[in-house]
């Protein structure tokens, strides 16, 4: 039976190219359908009824919400292609740590860190730069977070690279210089033709930033 | 694999504890419970999780595993010869098992919270009305995974119903205080009969927190403002 795979998503969501990054690294064929969260049209209220949300995976009829979760269930499902979450359980623990650790902590002044002013800004920017330093600590000298193989957790953060431009000009700050083990992590991820044709172009991003800080009355 | 070193950093009263309990209890592995004291963190905790810094830690031959459902999930997985499946064996069903205990921590449960931490009645009002919402589509939740058998995981207590399960002492204190039932017959029947299921289960039963020492310990978490 032929697997119908549809990805519902919106180009600029970091969570969507996770999934795409995911999706490209087993090799499974999808239709991808550009979905504005801000338009609820009726395939994204009946596929994510809760959450009305992007990115959304719709795999033969059934749809499967939230990235983290995606990528678990892609992995599941293609298993017999590269595997993207280790097989013993303890590193298996670690590896959803730290993706649980990006989106519970990180996530939130990601966004703050562009979208607010002030000490509401002061705030996510302090608040930022000390999870970077965490992910700095956790990566060490590995070449990915899971140690020889590009995984879970490197898709998970790597989904956020289209933003980092974003985070370092509003933040003002430089990911390089404060950060080299990140930046040599992301240089070798981007050596992977699966995250290279996920991302979003940077500056892109950045003109979209620009119009999401009107929206929040930050510019 | 039957006599590991398994600690468990905790205490009685924490719904996130209690999932790593209950699903140490399914897969009969004996355990210290390390009690933390209220109001202080051990050195154990502070070295076993340094970046959260919270309970529960599952410490299992030196190696800790920290976040509940993440701690769930391993018990399942490193144990997975002994004791019943935790998380369904269909991709499609772990996805939804794991879509809806994301739910109820990160919506469902937020909630609930702002009962015991509203300041005044408006505020309280409209926090009952967002618990009964979210608790429909719980409702609605069960009966599409149950299937019409007596738990979310099936036959037996899974992930599911460990993620859910694990409030209910809570959520009985906070029926108390808001003077106002969530889980009725009439509202929520499946919820309902699965609570008092889930709560008899001999996995369950033996730790689920008496709810007046649990009501008493709530109200020093939540102190009421002064009038």
């Amino acid at each position: 039976m032929a697997d119908e795979v549809i990805l519902l998503d919106y180009w600029p969501s970091m969570f969507g190219m996770r999934t795409k990054i995911a999706l490209a690294e087993k090799g499974v064929k999808y239709e991808y359908k550009e979905t504005d969260p801000w338009v609820k049209t009726p395939l994204l209220i009946e596929m994510n009824p809760i959450h009305k949300k992007i990115p959304v995976l719709i795999h033969n009829g059934k749809p499967i919400c939230e990235s983290l979760i995606q990528l678990e269930y892609i992995d599941e499902v293609w298993s017999d292609a590269y595997t993207i979450l280790p097989s013993d359980p303890f590193q298996k623990s670690q590896a959803r740590f730290w993706a649980d650790f990006i989106d519970k902590k990180f996530y939130d002044p990601s966004w703050k860190v562009w979208a607010t002013m002030g000490e509401e800004l002061v705030a996510a920017k302090k608040e930022l730069l000390e999870h970077f330093k965490t992910l700095e600590t956790e990566l060490g000298d590995k070449p990915y977070y899971g140690g020889e193989v590009f995984g879970y957790v490197d898709i998970a953060l790597m989904g956020y690279y289209s933003w980092f431009k974003a985070m370092e000009k509003f933040g003002e700050f430089s990911i390089e210089t404060e950060f080299p083990k990140l930046t040599t992590w992301t240089k070798r991820c981007l050596e992977r033709e699966s995250v290279v044709k996920a991302l979003a172009d940077s500056d892109r991003i950045i003109e979209y930033v620009h119009v999401m800080r009107k929206k929040f009355g930050a510019e | 694999m039957a006599t590991e070193d398994v600690k468990l950093i905790g205490s009685w009263a924490s719904v996130y504890v209690m999932r790593a309990r209950i699903a140490l209890h399914l897969k009969s592995i004996s355990y210290e419970f390390l009690q933390e004291t209220f109001g202080s963190k051990s050195e154990l905790l502070l070295k076993s999780n340094p970046v959260h810094k919270k309970m529960p830690v599952l410490i299992h031959a030196d190696k800790p595993v920290c976040e509940s459902n993440i701690i769930v999930q391993y018990i399942d997985e490193a144990w997975n010869s002994s004791g019943p499946s935790i998380l369904p064996s269909h991709p499609y069903d772990r996805a939804i098992a794991r879509f809806w205990a994301a739910y109820i921590d990160d919506q469902w449960f937020i909630s609930l919270r702002s009962i015991l931490t509203a300041q005044g009645e408006e505020e309280k009002k409209a926090a009952i009305a967002q618990v009964e919402e979210r608790t429909e589509l719980l409702e609605k939740a069960f009966n599409d995974c149950s299937k019409g058998k007596p738990f979310f995981n099936g036959d037996h207590i899974g992930y599911l119903d460990i993620a859910l399960g694990s409030f209910l002492g809570w959520w009985r204190v906070v029926e108390l205080d808001a003077n106002h039932k969530f889980l009725d017959e009439t509202k929520t029947p499946s919820l309902a009969k699965w609570a008092e299921r889930f709560c008899d289960d001999p996995t369950v039963k033996p730790i689920m927190p008496e709810i007046t020492k649990l009501a008493e310990f709530a109200r020093k978490l939540f102190p009421k403002p002064q009038a």
